[in-house]
């Protein structure tokens, strides 16, 4: 019991990125607003993104950055010293990715608000089965 | 990493997150979620991760919330849950 606890507070921030995750997810599926649902979409990936860049995260790492960068040719550079930079590359893409399909909903959202002058999935829906 | 500090500002993070899917209106909603971009944005820089957190900074707490703004502009306010 004592090992289980330990375990859940040593890796505190998994568990708040998982909490993060099922809020999003809870918006993605229970809210009826469309723009709500985009809100639970973008938490979700930043969630994800969370979970990625935590990972390179080492005890003891500077930032990504070599130091002595300019001049000083003789520097060893150890790898050990530094925080893993690959995460944070592959992280930075998935941004931008999260912002360009943050832009395509909304655009789709304002289509569906001009056809159905109406934002409520429920509405949206009755609308529909009424043609 | 100092972890109290990540532990205080996760802490914030879930209490906007939660507040930006529950508040009664868009604009707010909207706004809430600038919030939850620029706690994001702190985040990152906790981690060392100085790329992501001023990427995150211009796109995310920025343009992101142009975007919503402009949306609940061109449409309503209104929400029903």
């Amino acid at each position: 019991m004592g090992d289980f606890i330990q375990a859940l507070v040593a890796k505190y921030n998994y568990w708040i990125y998982i909490t993060l995750m099922m809020i999003g997810l809870y918006a993605m599926i229970a809210k009826n607003n469309l723009i709500k649902k985009i809100v639970g979409m973008n938490i979700f990936q930043t969630a994800i993104i969370l979970f990625y860049v935590s990972i390179g995260v080492k005890k003891g790492g500077t930032l990504p950055i070599i130091e002595h960068g300019h001049g000083a040719h003789s520097h060893v550079v150890h790898a050990v010293d530094y925080i893993n930079p690959l995460p944070h590359v592959l992280m930075l893409t998935a941004i931008v990715v999260s912002v360009a399909t943050l832009g395509v909903a909304l655009a789709l959202g304002i289509r569906i608000y001009n056809r159905y002058h109406t934002l409520e999935e429920d509405e949206i829906l009755s609308q529909i089965r009424e043609k | 990493m100092i972890w109290q500090l990540d532990l205080a500002i996760l802490t914030l993070v879930v209490i906007v997150g939660i507040g930006a899917i529950t508040v009664k209106d868009l604009l707010g909603a909207a706004i809430m979620f600038g919030a939850y971009s620029f706690m994001m944005c702190l985040l990152w820089s906790i981690m060392g991760a100085v790329d992501v957190a001023f990427t995150e900074a211009s796109v995310g707490a920025g343009v992101s919330t142009v975007f919503f703004v402009a949306a609940v502009f061109r449409t309503t306010r209104r929400t029903k849950d």
